[in-house]
């Protein structure tokens, strides 16, 4: 007998067909104190409005801590636990295994609950990933993790992190005299990687709550598919890359019609592209020119015409020399 | 299933009325893993570093061997598998993981929230030197770096006493009246490492004594709909510490009934916080924590062939620390020695942990003892019958002439 592989029963969230569809209860209400335009308590509201109230959350410190679960104002209507910084991952195996053993041993009533563990890019990306990696490995628990990532450390004050873009100008990060460009790195292809890794995963998606019924019902389909599953969560922030917040939904857009950041999930290994990034990988849609996303943002206004031509090569060797396009960064060897 | 039991599955059921202790030959690893076993654990994690994760070894193989129903994850290190038991318990799982020396420090992060979390976390400590430069032997400043935060701390001398402070150590943790995590520490090699004969109880004895992990109205569970851990900052933090304060001058009520239990269900004779030595009639007494007890055993009784009246007393825990016991137990001596296993560099008069705790502790007594603090068996190195016969002997010539000539030395360093 194979150790621990009595999976437990999961819930069955069929997708939402259609936005009248979706439910009218909300899980995630008032009380949370986030900046006026923030992406990120969207994302929670979707997130937690998809799963449904037996579904428990573990948030690990962020925006979505700090500003937004403070104590004697929870806008949490389901049971939710903070997390450390690099945890998210643990946070969820931990929950869900004591989940399942409880069940298992007649200690608590049987039934299926979603357990959804949350980081931002700082805590998923950065600190948290090598306990993200461990826990999609554990096929025998069910549970999501979901990265809000909103390209730096915004809840201590905008530093840059390994998902902020190249070039934008953070706290950590800021233009001077002599080096106009103070960050150097390529933003971390996180989503892919956990999605070509980890053989213990059925399923890693992207998303951004600009199309909020994609987004919900891919967290859907995450929470349903059974054991541990990664969803990466595309999130403007007005604070942090300086827009006006009333532009947030449009950045978004903004950021997928350009190819930044692509839509699409891979389901027991096989992609699927969704939305406007369907249509570009299938020639059906021009990409955007970067300039058109980069320069609505006051993080990129030192950028001269060198640096945004740059951005633009990157962005365009992952839709032109990806193995897969914007999803894989491996490529033949030249010549071959 | 068991009202329809057949009569061959009633005849295999383990008795339950006669006294039906198990002698084993064991290590201390793997006593506290039989603790883990008869406590029915929920949830355990795992992470190599010597001396402690033959505990794991034992634990893993139970499972395996269908001897211990539990979720057993190997996390990727020591952060994960401290944060995975503080989440699992959180959710009423009762738990259990460990580590060592530096392994417990790179845990650091979670050990402190699952104190102000008042998560019943047990683990144990195989007491090991900190790096650099490497060493495996026993130091105790692993498991004492966690004594300001909220943690249990009780220190063992035999496989026996590892095994039955790891039960103690479950039930006092998840007393309601506690809910904090203790960690039992377990001299490296010295104990991790060597047997001893073990008497392990039955599952229904220990039932009798370890009643389930109930979380109460703090459960998370979608049920009960809590936030835990909200950001509250200077508005409550104060508050919510005071509260952890308070737990833990409660816990020491709770562990004294935890030993009238547990001597009344397994026939032992425990004090709960010291363990004296030859004391009545003692002149002068060293004091120390776990195994180095067997050589300053040995050492005491040659001393007293001589006639020279020397005694011991062992601290069992060190948090909460029994200030009561020791300023009851030392204000009868004339000269007393805390032997530290550990360093505190810059601390006052430069003395160990221990030495810095027992001078706290005795301040407010009227007659206080001369109090000389001595370090030795860093880095695992032994405490031999010679050096305690010294340290004896600094204590035997200060009680002589009442006076103090060197607070701190260093025993069994080469110059």
């Amino acid at each position: 007998m194979t150790a621990q592989a009595n999976a437990l029963e999961i819930q069955k969230l069929d997708a939402f067909k259609g936005v009248k569809k979706v439910t009218i209860e909300e899980y995630f209400t008032s009380g949370h104190r986030t900046c006026q335009g923030c992406e990120s308590a969207l994302v929670m509201k979707l997130m937690v409005k998809a799963a449904g109230p037996r579904t428990i959350v573990l948030g690990s410190t962020g925006c979505m801590y700090v500003a937004n679960t403070t104590y004697y104002t929870t806008p949490w209507v389901v049971p939710w636990m903070h997390t450390q910084l690099g945890s998210s991952g643990s946070a969820g195996l931990g929950t869900a295994a004591g989940l399942k053993v409880l069940m298992r041993k007649g200690k608590m009533k049987k039934e299926p609950i979603n357990v959804i563990a949350f980081c931002g890019d700082g805590g998923g990306v950065d600190m948290g990933l090598s306990a993200i990696s461990a826990t999609l490995m554990h096929p025998q628990y069910n549970l999501l993790i979901l990265c809000y990532d909103n390209e730096s450390y915004a809840n201590t004050d905008i530093q840059v992190s390994g998902a902020s873009p190249w070039g934008a100008n953070t706290t950590f990060s800021p233009p001077g005299k002599k080096y106009r460009i103070m960050h150097t790195r390529w933003k971390k292809n996180v989503a892919g990687m956990l999605a070509a890794g980890h053989p213990g995963c059925r399923y890693v998606a992207t998303v951004c709550a600009s199309y909020a019924l994609d987004m919900m019902n891919k967290v859907r389909k995450a929470l349903s598919i059974g054991g541990p599953t990664f969803i990466h969560s595309f999130d403007p922030c007005p604070k942090g890359w300086d827009y006006d917040p009333m532009y947030s939904h449009e950045l978004g857009e903004l950021a997928i019609e350009a190819g930044i950041f692509p839509l699409y999930e891979v389901e027991d290994m096989k992609l699927k592209f969704y939305g406007k990034t369907k249509k570009i990988v299938e020639g059906r849609l021009k990409r955007k020119p970067v300039r058109d996303y980069l320069l609505r943002q006051g993080r990129f206004a030192h950028f001269t015409d060198e640096d945004t031509d740059y951005f633009q090569k990157k962005t365009d060797e992952m839709w032109e020399k990806w193995i897969l396009p914007g999803v894989i960064p491996l490529r033949p060897e030249d010549g071959a | 299933m068991a009202a329809q039991a057949t009569g061959a599955a009633a005849a295999k059921a383990p008795p339950t009325s006669k006294s039906d202790d198990q002698e084993m030959l064991i290590s201390g690893c793997e006593a506290i893993a039989h603790a883990c076993r008869l406590a029915d654990i929920d949830v355990v994690t795992a992470y190599p570093i010597r001396p402690y994760d033959t505990v794991m070894q034992m634990v893993s193989k139970m499972i395996a061997d269908g001897d211990l129903d539990a979720e057993y994850i190997v996390a990727e290190s020591e952060h994960s598998q401290f944060e995975i038991v503080k989440h699992a318990s959180a959710v009423g799982a009762r738990v259990f993981a460990g580590s060592s020396g530096v392994g417990w420090f790179y845990a650091f992060e979670a050990l402190a929230v699952t104190a102000g979390l008042r998560l019943p976390v047990v683990a144990m400590v195989g007491n090991r030197a900190l790096d650099d430069p490497g060493a495996f032997g026993t130091e105790h400043n692993d498991a004492l770096a966690v004594r300001d935060l909220g943690w249990m701390l009780t220190w063992v001398e035999t496989a026996q006493e590892a095994m039955d402070n790891a039960l103690i150590a479950f039930r006092v943790a998840e007393d309601p009246h506690v809910f904090l995590p203790c960690a039992v520490s377990v001299d490296g090699a010295f104990l991790t490492h060597s047997q001893h004969l073990v008497k392990v109880p039955s599952r229904e004895k220990v039932n009798q004594f370890l009643k389930p992990y109930n979380r109460g109205n703090k459960l998370l569970h979608p049920d009960n709909p809590i936030t835990i851990a909200p950001q509250v900052n200077e508005d409550w933090l104060i508050e919510i510490r005071k509260q952890n304060d308070e737990a833990m001058k409660r816990a020491r009520g709770v562990i004294a009934e935890a030993y009238k239990d547990f001597n009344r269900i397994f026939g032992r004779n425990y004090s709960p916080f010291l363990e004296e030595y030859m004391t009545d009639d003692a002149d002068v007494v060293l004091v120390g924590q776990g195994t180095l007890a067997m050589p300053v055993k040995v050492t005491v009784r040659k001393l007293r062939e001589q006639g020279k009246k020397v005694g011991f007393v062992r601290l069992k825990w060190f948090r909460p620390f029994p200030t009561e016991e020791i300023q009851q137990s030392l204000k009868r001596f004339k000269a007393v020695g805390v032997i530290d296993r550990d360093y505190s560099f810059g601390s006052p008069y430069s003395g160990g942990v221990l030495y810095t705790e027992i001078r706290s502790a005795l301040y407010d007594l009227p007659n206080r003892p001369l109090l000389h603090g001595f370090i030795c068996g860093l880095g695992g190195r032994e405490v031999t019958i010679e050096g305690v016969t010294e340290m004896s002997e600094i204590l035997l010539k200060s009680a002589k002439s009442g006076k103090l000539e060197k607070q701190v030395a260093w025993i069994g360093v080469r110059e």
